[in-house]
């Protein structure tokens, strides 16, 4: 348990470098790359809570495919090499009571509904099995809530991308 | 030998399967090398191929990697040093990820993964991140649209080839690489288990598709926009040289080697024979010399298969942009989604 401990302080250390970075750097780039390091580490801690199938989503949905959007759609259009000025929103200040609140919201939340319950110690892999029986049974309604949510968005897409 | 191996400690079991990883990756990769790039390619095109460092050139291979370790590591002027540095390793750090999934015998894994195939789809697609990476930091208009190419590709055959994994892992009942071995080997088809029941008879469509989505997300030739020599002058590759160069130039064909690895297990039985041969039942029966023949059954497995890419590579001109996208999106996600929904009708009815 020690090991994981030390090990969860390692990576949310990068994970919290890597989000300020996100913000800060003067390229876009380096700000998509600096993003993928923090989605890597919330991957990392997710195989650290033994939820296996949760990491490799993130790794699969995230790091292979909406990064490499991402960096596909800046280097399509605007992404320069060096330094780029006036990347960096005067107004940032505003964002921190934003993010302050945010972080408010996220401790009741988690206090509220878990309280001093502690993760088990020793808990078993979750698999996969398990994981689908859970979207497929009590939260079938949500699920394919979203797949219309998606499928809505695609359909957006194709009608504002056609030319006629 | 299972005394043998209990005995050793966590730490250097650990360093065994890094060991043991690096050869994996590496061996498959130097025999592709050799064997089809350049005794193949010389064969079809009327020449010797390399015939002066040792035996019909075996030893050629070491002179080359001498060859890129001695040149220099060059750097272009306005290049994004950190970024360009790193990218050929993501690349690399990629092929070795996949390997470590790929089961070689009944105790010969480096990581009995649960959800195997999920993980070898998600870590293969991060080499596309290193390709981009390498593609705009190169200051080269050539290196931008090959990385950008890449990016547009490998992104349009990843669909069909996880959509054609899903057929196997419906038919197996499991994402896990040794579940999938075990379940072709001990199967039968309609009550005759004299072959075991081999994935590429009832998935052939899959195996196809998979096959073609492989040859695409490796660039090999009737997919090779992305590096297409005559137009980009070697795409996003085009500014490394020395032995930044040479990590691209191994990720490729270990790359190559790791996905007919998967291939093999997935579709034609991996490292097993069919178990009726022997008298045994499941994974607990069977014998401990399979941790030494099951990696031999999966090299032979695999160069069977590579020579296949590699044949086509030879063979076939370059498809357009256009016609590449439009062969993923219009024929063969329509083609895997169909072989899902049969897959999932027979399972069910049988």
């Amino acid at each position: 348990m020690v090991a994981q401990n030390i090990a969860f302080g390692i990576i949310a250390a990068i994970m919290v470098v890597g989000a300020l970075r996100v913000v800060t750097v003067n390229n876009v780039v380096h700000a998509a790359l600096w993003l993928v390091l923090v989605l890597a580490g919330a991957a990392a801690q997710y195989i650290l809570l033994t939820a296996e199938f949760v990491a490799v989503t993130q790794v699969l949905v995230y790091i292979g495919a909406v990064m490499v959007l991402f960096l596909f759609g800046t280097m399509l259009t605007r992404a320069q090499l060096g330094k780029e000025k006036l990347l960096n929103n005067p107004t940032w200040y505003l964002g921190i009571p934003a993010s302050l609140l945010l972080l408010g919201v996220m401790i009741m939340a988690l206090t509220s509904s878990f309280g001093d319950e502690k993760l088990p110690t020793d808990s078993e892999l979750v698999s996969t099995q398990a994981i689908s029986d859970q979207i497929f049974g009590p939260y079938l309604l949500p699920f394919w809530a979203l797949s219309f949510v998606l499928l809505v968005a695609v359909i957006g897409a194709i009608v504002l991308a056609r030319k006629d | 030998m299972y005394a043998l191996l209990s005995s050793i400690p966590y730490w250097g079991e650990t360093l065994l399967r890094l060991l043991g990883g690096a050869v994996a990756v590496l061996l498959p990769a130097g025999t592709i090398v050799y064997l089809f790039l350049f005794k193949m390619m010389s064969f079809m095109q009327s020449r010797l191929g390399p015939m002066e460092a040792g035996p019909y050139g075996s030893m050629q291979l070491f002179a080359e990697v001498g060859k890129w370790l001695q040149k220099e590591d060059l750097l272009p002027e306005r290049a994004d040093s950190f970024v360009f540095k790193i990218a050929p390793l993501i690349v690399l750090a990629s092929t070795f990820l996949l390997v470590a999934v790929v089961p070689f015998g009944p105790d010969a894994w480096f990581t009995n993964f649960e959800a195997g195939v999920f993980y070898a789809l998600a870590v293969s697609s991060v080499s596309v991140l290193g390709i981009l990476m390498a593609g705009w930091s190169s200051a080269n208009k050539y290196s931008l649209l090959g990385g950008l190419r890449a990016a547009g590709q490998l992104i349009a055959y990843e669909l069909p080839m996880i959509l054609a994994v899903v057929g196997v892992v419906i038919q197996a009942g499991s994402m896990n690489l040794q579940n999938i071995v075990v379940a072709q080997n001990a199967g039968s088809i309609f009550g005759w288990d004299g072959l075991g029941n081999p994935y590429l008879l009832t998935q052939f469509v899959g195996f196809l598709i998979f096959m073609i989505a492989v040859q695409a997300e490796l660039t090999q030739t009737p997919f090779d926009m992305p590096i297409a020599e005559s137009e980009l002058v070697s795409g996003y590759m085009t500014e490394y040289s020395g032995f930044r160069f040479l990590m691209f130039f191994i990720g490729e064909f270990a790359t190559a080697g790791v996905f007919a690895f998967i291939a093999s297990v997935l579709f034609l039985g991996g490292w097993g024979v069919p178990f009726s041969w022997f008298g045994w039942t499941g994974i607990n029966d069977v014998d401990n010399w399979m941790n030494i023949g099951g990696p031999l059954i999966m090299l032979t497995k695999m160069l069977g298969l590579v020579f296949i890419i590699m044949w086509v590579r030879f063979s076939y001109p370059r498809f357009r942009e256009d016609q590449l996208q439009r062969f993923a999106w219009k024929v063969l996600i329509p083609v895997s989604l169909v072989n899902i929904m049969a897959t999932s009708v027979l399972k069910v009815a049988f």
